[in-house]
């Protein structure tokens, strides 16, 4: 990739386009030398076809969880960008024991401090995790 | 216990952008050390250039590739064959992690870590996954807030203390606990031609070498045979996330460009320089060329990504384009092995 080839294609998503990296490129004679790079189209693809996976997946949960077949604790661990072995990590418990929380009958009887735990690791009151998709919330 | 003061000595440590974050915090921590390496130099003696394709090992739901070396392999490397004596450590608890950096600080020593985008805030939030090998330096402390060299950036930055804990203990793999690495010693003189050749040397290895599917130039052909199934096995829109996690580890996180293979080209025109040998160079601009190869084939991507089809004949296509980089790469490495030996 010569210099002058080097994309300036920036992506106003996210912030992406508040950094430019540095890119490897030769200069006229063929000699290397670092440029910086606001982005470049394919890698823009790329990064907002990330993101759209993300909300889309998140959109799919919500509708889930409101009709009763995932605990809200799908929901926020998606919107944490986390899975499920990251999340296991983070709450410290089995794999196993989070799928079980993911359903709503046993997510009903956890106890407070499990939710507590939950709740620390996603950032957010044990009250908006419990009221969230239920019918009580209006939003 | 003694308190640590809240302000430690701000190091004079000169801050340079680079294209990857480990090979870059090897070149600034070496250089605050009067080393003078550059970072496509950092890279090739650690031999950081590989290939990966791990299909069973999902990572946020895609399978893993990657284009470079484990976390923690260039710095490893790169000083171990210049001379340089290094420290690393792991820790268990934040707490101690934080009380030992500062301790490390305050003798005037600048500390390379491994972090998690995700608890940088100084990213833009398009880049913070919960991807956690990400390295930076730390060269002092004022209050509550560090004083950081993130090699991505254009400038050097700040973050706040119960972020850069956050940041540190991370969970999910590759898990950092903490870890945290330094320059001990440098030797007055380092034997850059020996450690030029051997970095060279492992990269072949690495890529010519293992006898298994996923590693190397074997994971070519494995990644190329994937990508022709993916419209029959996978649903539209898992084979565009699959694509676009290809091209995200090749271009999005900082690799220089075409998933290091212009980095390692400049690392081998400047080992050429420096050893007067014309056969490097000669390298460097075949590996120039295959890298305008896997650019050609990022874009290609892009659009199947973009377009969200299950057209049989486009991932035909892309899967051809790989095999055929692959092959070039392949015998392009089997003789550069060859030159490396003298």
């Amino acid at each position: 990739m010569h210099l002058d080839e080097v994309p300036q294609e920036g992506l106003h998503y996210k912030e992406r386009d508040t950094l430019r990296k540095l890119m490897y490129a030769t200069d006229r004679e063929g000699h290397y030398t670092g440029v910086a790079s606001v982005g470049w189209e394919a890698e823009n693809i790329a990064t907002q076809s990330a993101w759209d996976e993300v909300n889309e997946s998140l959109r799919e949960t919500e509708a889930a969880v409101r009709s009763g077949q995932l605990s809200p604790i799908v929901y926020f661990m998606q919107k944490c960008l986390m899975d499920l072995p990251i999340l296991a990590r983070y709450v410290g418990k089995w794999r196993w024991t989070v799928r079980r929380h993911m359903k709503p009958a046993v997510f009903k009887k956890l106890k407070p401090a499990t939710l507590k735990s939950y709740a620390t690791v996603f950032g957010i009151s044990v009250e908006e995790l419990q009221a969230f998709g239920s019918n009580k919330q209006d939003s | 216990m003694e308190q640590a003061p809240a302000t430690l000595p701000r190091l004079s440590l000169e801050h340079f952008q680079h294209a990857h974050c480990e090979s870059g915090v090897t070149t600034n921590l070496l250089r605050f050390y009067g080393v003078d390496i550059s970072e496509p130099l950092s890279f090739g003696i650690g031999a950081g250039l590989f290939f990966g394709h791990i299909p069973f090992l999902k990572v946020n739901g895609t399978p893993g590739t990657t284009f470079r070396t484990w976390p923690g392999a260039i710095f490893k490397r790169a000083t171990q064959r210049l001379g340089i004596q290094i420290h690393s450590q792991k820790f268990s608890r934040p707490e101690q992690a934080m009380q030992a950096l500062d301790e490390v600080l305050e003798r005037g020593i600048p500390v390379g870590m491994q972090t998690s985008v995700y608890y940088l805030p100084y990213l833009p939030e398009a880049f913070r996954f919960h991807f956690n090998a990400h390295n930076l330096v730390v060269y002092g402390k004022e209050g509550d807030e560090y004083l950081v060299s993130d090699p991505v950036l254009e400038t050097a930055t700040r973050i706040h203390t119960s972020d850069l804990a956050k940041a540190r203990f991370a969970k999910g793999a590759p898990e950092p606990k903490g870890f945290m690495y330094y320059v001990k010693q440098v030797p007055p003189q380092s034997d850059y031609p020996n450690a030029i050749l051997a970095g060279i040397r492992q990269t072949c290895f690495m890529m010519l070498s293992p006898p298994l599917p996923w590693f190397g130039c074997n994971a070519f052909a494995l990644l190329a045979k994937k990508i022709r199934s993916y419209p029959k096995t996978l649903s539209t829109r898992k084979a565009a996330l699959y694509l676009g996690n290809i091209i995200r580890m090749q271009e999005e996180i900082g690799t220089g460009g075409a998933g290091f293979r212009y980095l390692f080209a400049a690392f081998l025109q400047e080992a050429a320089e420096r050893m007067h040998r014309e056969d490097l160079k000669k390298f460097s601009e075949e590996l120039t060329v295959i890298g305008d190869a896997w650019r050609n084939f990022a874009y290609s991507a892009a659009r199947i990504v973009k377009a969200r089809t299950s057209d049989l004949v486009s991932f035909q296509q892309l899967s051809d384009q790989l095999l055929d980089i692959g092959h070039r790469e392949k015998e392009v490495l089997k003789r550069l092995r060859k030159a490396a030996q003298k």
